[in-house]
């Protein structure tokens, strides 16, 4: 098992660059993140680390060597691939094996190796059946088990559960937690969906646009968030946000929305008075209150329940704000109500930059 | 009374019934849309072939309609030694030429599967021997092996690696060679263009998840593409195999079967002795023996193309 080290990595393909020199630190038995959404380098990165792409800029380094010129299948690595790359005309076994059987191993030692992966896996009953004969979870698991029978120092995943039903998926993240788990070989994991990643990553890192926006574990992305993008990127439904100006008065902060609603931010919020920024509230920060109390005017659009909690969706002003319930209560569209932030939840970040103040 | 207009009411409904099912009906529709390709086919391939094997059978010339002699036709071509020796050129031909038409075709469209510049102008150009008409071509070599005029001779002596010009279609080692090689340029873009379509859709990432188990290139070609080729270069070279065994026009052209009959084809043959030679059985009858070979050879295909097992979709 090995750290990973990237240090200010670029990827351009001819002139366009589509990663601006990232610098990320993965440490022995972590299991990393990387999300993002589309086209934001993060599966270019990953295949950087496998060895699939050539590092335009900058070092990578797996336990401690540089691997820039080092071909794939010397870095010790192993990857599974988001469609699985199965080889079609080898069955579960020896795809399992493929690998080792290009080393010469033993066939003994490929034989304990590849049913000691299988056994880990659930596969056992399956090795003599073909790709095509599987279904989804199935053939995800082989993908697996093809990585666990080179015992690498790295585990690289490039969206290995977009190919699954949406309850298959989420069995899937639960096996792939539990098993680096026992396994505790360090994982890189690309994926765009941010509940994937905060749910299975020790440590997330955010990308956008070929540029780290943030690093951290999945509460500090959600509890303090960076800036904008991570904070609309991060959490489902997304965090509410509502522009507005930067007021402090008798040493409390408020942001004043364009439509002349104060919100109270925390006192210590940086930031000058009369600056332009943009105040979040997560939709479960949000406590649905009668039209008598306190707090921002709302108007009910639309309600969907999803079992859990309900998710309120209410006209605030100009913008659409979501509040999420755990309460049922009888709503009608239409209906007018107050949305009353929990104290000290509220994010401010400055509408210019993004940053959070 | 009652009973007859409730049967009255019955049996028009019936029929009604009948007539609808008549028109839903999968086995009638299905044979009904099928009846003008069988036409086709039953009056363009069947009648001639049928034709063909009855004319075997007689001993018709041109200008006589002949009776019915039996196998006489095929016992006399069983002491035939031109034709024995046309059955070993098309065997010849045919063998030689498809080895080379599959391992020239294959290296050609593994080249073609890189990232090159120009690519699709490449590939277009690959195809050019395969569009250009057979006699066109095959005017072109006449003149490339001309015994006087031989552009290859020529080159050869200037680089002095000959003294005197290669008499390629008047001598019956190099008119064999010659023809060989005339088909396999010919042949070759089928081949090529055919397997990189197959190339085409093996999934990159396969490569990749090769590689990063640590394939060698030669590896990757011997354990991904090779095995995932394998359907494809069934039909490919079937047809390929099929095109070969029945060439008629290339050889027609360059040597008409000479010298000494050294380039003679079956194909070639029958025309000659049923046309010129005037003896329609005796040319059709060599024609028909030609369809054991083909028969064969598509049984080969047969089974060869047989859906592998990996090919097999399973339920879950």
């Amino acid at each position: 098992m090995a750290s990973v080290d990237i240090r200010k990595v670029r990827k351009a393909f001819g002139v366009h660059e589509v990663i601006h020199g990232i610098d990320v630190d993965i440490g022995d038995e972590e299991f990393v993140v990387l999300v993002g959404p589309s086209g934001c380098g993060k599966s270019t990165l990953l295949r950087m680390i496998a060895g699939l792409e050539q590092i335009s800029g900058g070092e990578i380094s797996i336990g401690g060597r540089v691997v820039n010129q080092v071909p794939p299948k010397e870095r010790d690595i192993a990857m599974v691939f988001q469609n699985y790359a199965l080889y079609p005309h080898m069955n579960v076994f020896d795809n399992m094996a493929f690998s080792m059987k290009l080393r010469r191993a033993d066939p003994a030692e490929i034989k304990k190796r590849v049913e000691g992966a299988a056994d880990i896996l659930d596969l056992g009953p399956y090795l003599g059946r073909y790709p095509r004969q599987l279904s989804g979870g199935q053939r995800q698991r082989v993908a697996m088990g093809r990585a666990i029978v080179r015992d690498p120092q790295v585990f690289l995943f490039d969206e290995p559960l977009s190919n699954l039903d949406a309850k298959l998926r989420v069995q899937m993240r639960t096996e792939i937690k539990a098993l680096h788990q026992r396994l505790r070989t360090t994982s890189v994991y690309v994926t765009h969906d941010q509940i994937e990643a905060m749910t299975m990553a020790d440590r997330i890192v955010v990308m956008h646009d070929g540029h780290v926006e943030q690093i951290g574990t999945p509460l500090e992305l959600y509890d303090r968030p960076a800036n904008l993008f991570v904070a609309g990127f991060i959490g489902s439904p997304a965090m509410n946000l509502f522009r507005g100006l930067l007021r402090r008065r008798d040493g409390k902060a408020f942001v004043v929305t364009d439509d002349n609603l104060a919100l109270e931010a925390e006192s210590d919020v940086g930031g000058e008075e009369g600056q332009k920024v943009v105040y979040g509230i997560r939709p479960g920060h949000l406590r649905l209150a009668s039209d008598a109390e306190q707090g921002l005017p709302a108007e009910v659009e639309v309600i969907e329940p999803t079992g859990d909690n309900t998710l309120v969706f209410c006209k605030v002003g100009g913008t659409i704000a979501c509040a999420a319930t755990t309460e049922r209560h009888p709503l009608r569209p239409g209906e007018r109500l107050r949305l009353v932030p929990k104290p000290g939840a509220g994010h401010v970040f400055d509408a210019a930059g993004g940053q959070r103040l | 009374m009652y009973v007859d207009t409730k049967a009255h009411g019955t049996s028009s409904k019936a029929l009604a019934a009948h007539r609808f099912r008549f028109g839903e009906s999968r086995g009638f529709l299905g044979l009904l849309f099928m009846l003008p390709a069988a036409t086709v086919l039953l009056l363009f391939l069947a009648y001639p072939l049928g034709l063909g094997v009855w004319l075997g059978m007689t001993d018709a010339r041109v200008g006589r309609g002949g009776t019915y002699i039996g196998l006489e036709n095929y016992e006399m071509l069983w002491t035939d030694s031109v034709f024995w020796l046309s059955v070993f050129n098309t065997l010849l031909y045919t063998v030689v030429a498809s080895v080379f038409k599959f391992a020239l075709g294959l290296w050609l469209a593994l080249l073609l599967n890189h990232h090159l510049p120009f690519k699709a102008f490449l590939r277009a150009i690959v195809l050019l021997p395969w569009i250009v008409p057979t006699a066109l071509s095959a005017i072109a070599f006449w003149w490339i092996y001309d015994p006087q005029f031989s552009v290859v001779s020529w080159a050869l002596v200037r680089l002095g690696l000959i003294d005197k010009y290669i008499n390629f279609l008047g001598d019956p080692a190099w008119a064999r060679a010659s023809v060989i090689m005339a088909n396999i340029w010919r042949g070759i873009p089928f081949v090529a263009i055919t397997l990189l379509a197959g190339l085409q859709t093996i999934p990159p990432s396969l490569y990749e998840a090769a590689v990063i188990d640590g394939a060698t290139p030669w590896q990757r070609f011997r354990f991904v593409t090779f095995p995932m080729l394998t359907p494809i270069i069934a039909v490919v070279m079937t047809f390929s195999v099929l095109f070969t065994f029945t060439d008629f026009q290339l050889i027609y052209v360059l040597t008409r079967g000479g010298p000494l009959n050294a380039t003679h084809l079956m194909a070639t043959l029958s025309f000659q002795r049923a046309i010129p030679g005037g003896n329609l059985g005796e040319g059709a009858a060599i024609a028909v023996s030609m369809i054991p070979f083909l028969l064969a050879a598509i049984l080969f295909s047969y089974f060869g193309l047989q859906r592998r097992r990996w090919q097999q979709g399973g339920g879950d």
